[in-house]
């Protein structure tokens, strides 16, 4: 350390060395957690695909996929029919019903945060959105079971389980989702937009339905996907309201189950082909979630050049 | 232009604004006559946006702001308590420094203003819409590609579907934000000579970087400073165009308009 220059030279290429090692480590790391990520949704797949290969090859995809024949046999299991539209309809019909109430819900409490609240109150509404997304589905679902399934028992005279109640759980869980995304939309809306509404003579009102929400819609629309998937994979908290049944939903009113609570509810006593079906629920459920994905990213290009 | 006497459309008297506690104008008092380009030119952070958006209350869009002393629009202080901001922004147009078309097509742009009065009968709204883009020099260049989106124009086209939609609403006074600064120099020319032509009908003010764009458009000048950081702008000189760029009174506004300082 005390002969000037070659010595710097020496130290330079030391430590451009081990920085060079260092990164190429930090690089493996990196590259390792990607591909445990990526692994790991290629081995779903490719297992929820293999063990619902029996299923669909045995049964016929008419029998497994279109049909609400369920009556599964667990002593012999090849006796039992399996199919899954009663669950699917159960599914689109409790995220739908979910929907119509938490899209117009978060997309009016996400402009109340960006542009009617004073800025002190919009910090206390979304940290209490934020609150929401955290509580546990098993809490949401404990307050159906007590509050919710009760009251509709009154309102309607039905049991009160059924996909009402479990729609409107899903509100619950959907909710942060749509809002705080919807509301991530509008503040990134150039200030531009806003002032030359205003400037034109539009009140409040109008400049947020006429130019700001229309200015948004892609980054709603996906605000709203993203809540649907959420209420789509939601299993807990509906397993505790919508009754559990195998039939055939034909009112809001009428116990049901989703593809999340068959599976649930089921997979204790399931083996062989009983077992197989409920992979192909499973799988049913994959395809769903790709298929919002896709959704996804066809409005996020569509979006880009704009 | 023979001499007649100036009718002032609006009169700023000894207005000050303030951002909370920051005192960002202060005691400003300045008249805008009537049918002519009045100039507000200035370093920047002089205040002068800060000014031009007093005269419609875009600032009022800001928390905490608060002014003093009055505008007066025809004879009426437009911060007077309970005065119609909606009413007063119909009548004082405003076009931006960042062209801001909506995302939406050049003839629902346009129709915006119109659509918002409740002009709902289509031939009128096509009337008008052909009407205020032909005023503002944009209808050759548009006219087969109206149901298009406004934010497929270049920035120069964009600024003047800008001014088109302002004037759809027939305005009285339209408010120039620096309205060039983001566009190049051919279409700052067109943007000149259109308001050159829209004189006839509309009072204007512009706020301006550029000198030489106050020196063109505009009939009278004012010249805003801020004398040392942190405190408010002020009004330093206010004349007739001519005079303020060959004979300017205040040597402040003498050094800003030679370039030398600013």
């Amino acid at each position: 350390m005390s002969t000037g220059a070659p010595e710097a030279a020496v130290k330079t290429r030391a430590w451009a060395g081990a920085f060079t090692d260092r990164e190429n480590y930090v690089k493996l790391v990196m590259l390792t957690c990607a591909s445990v990520a990526i692994l790991a949704i290629i081995l779903i797949f490719l297992f929820i695909f293999r063990e619902s290969l029996p299923a669909i090859r045995d049964l016929g995809v008419r029998n497994l996929f279109f049909s609400t024949d369920w009556r599964p046999n667990v002593s012999d299991p090849t006796a039992g029919n399996y199919g899954m539209l009663t669950f699917i309809w159960g599914t689109l019909l409790t995220t739908f019903g979910a929907m119509l109430l938490s899209v117009p819900l978060g997309i009016g409490a996400a402009v109340f945060i960006d542009q009617v609240a004073p800025d002190r109150m919009a910090r206390v509404v979304r940290r209490g959105i934020e609150l929401l997304a955290g509580i546990p589905s098993v809490v949401i679902g404990w307050f159906g079971l007590i509050l919710l399934v009760p009251a509709i028992a009154r309102a309607t005279g039905t049991s009160g389980y059924g996909v009402a109640a479990a729609s409107l759980v899903l509100v619950v869980m959907a909710l942060p989702t749509i809002t705080t995304l919807s509301a991530e939309t509008l503040k990134s809306l150039p200030i531009e937009l806003k002032e030359a509404s205003v400037a034109m003579g539009a009140t409040r009102w109008q400049t947020i339905y006429k130019v700001l929400l229309p200015s948004a819609r892609e980054g709603l629309l996906i605000a709203v996907i993203l809540g649907m998937g959420r209420a789509i994979g939601e299993t807990m908290a509906v397993q505790m309201v919508i009754g559990n049944a195998r039939a055939f939903a034909l009112s809001p009113f009428a116990r049901t189950s989703t593809l999340t609570t068959r599976i649930v509810t089921d997979t204790g006593e399931a083996s062989g082909i009983f077992r197989s079906a409920l992979f192909a629920q499973a799988l049913v459920l994959l395809l769903i979630a790709m298929v919002l994905i896709i959704l996804i990213r066809v409005i996020s290009r569509k979006r880009e050049p704009a | 232009m023979t001499e007649e006497a100036l009718e002032n459309k609006m009169q700023i008297k000894n207005l000050s604004m303030y951002y909370t506690d920051f005192k960002a104008i202060e005691d400003v008092t300045l008249d805008v006559p009537a049918r002519r380009i009045t100039a507000l030119i200035g370093p920047s952070g002089c205040g002068k946006s800060t000014l031009v958006r007093c005269l419609n209350r875009m600032n009022d869009l800001i928390e905490g702001v608060r002014t003093e002393g009055q505008v007066e629009l025809d004879g009426e202080n437009i911060y007077q308590p309970g005065f119609d901001t909606i009413g007063l922004r119909r009548r004082v147009g405003m076009v931006f420094q960042r062209p801001n078309p909506f995302p939406k097509s050049i003839y629902e742009n346009v129709a915006y203003g119109p659509k918002l009065v409740g002009i709902k009968d289509k031939e009128k709204l096509d009337f008008i819409v052909e009407d205020s883009l032909k005023k503002a020099a944009l209808w050759h260049e548009v006219k087969t590609i109206l149901r298009e989106s406004g934010q497929n124009l270049s920035g120069g086209q964009q600024q003047r579907l800008c001014i088109a939609r302002v004037i759809a609403v027939q305005p009285e006074v339209i408010l120039f934000d620096e309205p060039c600064s983001a566009i190049d120099p051919v279409a700052t020319q067109l943007i000149e000579d259109l308001m050159a032509e829209l004189k006839e009908n509309f009072t204007m003010v512009i706020v301006t970087h550029n000198m030489q764009q106050a020196a063109r458009v505009s009939d009278f000048t004012a010249f805003m400073l801020v004398q040392e950081q942190g405190e408010p702008g002020r009004l330093i000189e206010y004349g007739d165009t001519n005079t303020m760029f060959t004979n300017p009174t205040d040597e402040r506004t003498e050094r800003y308009i030679t370039g030398r300082f600013g």
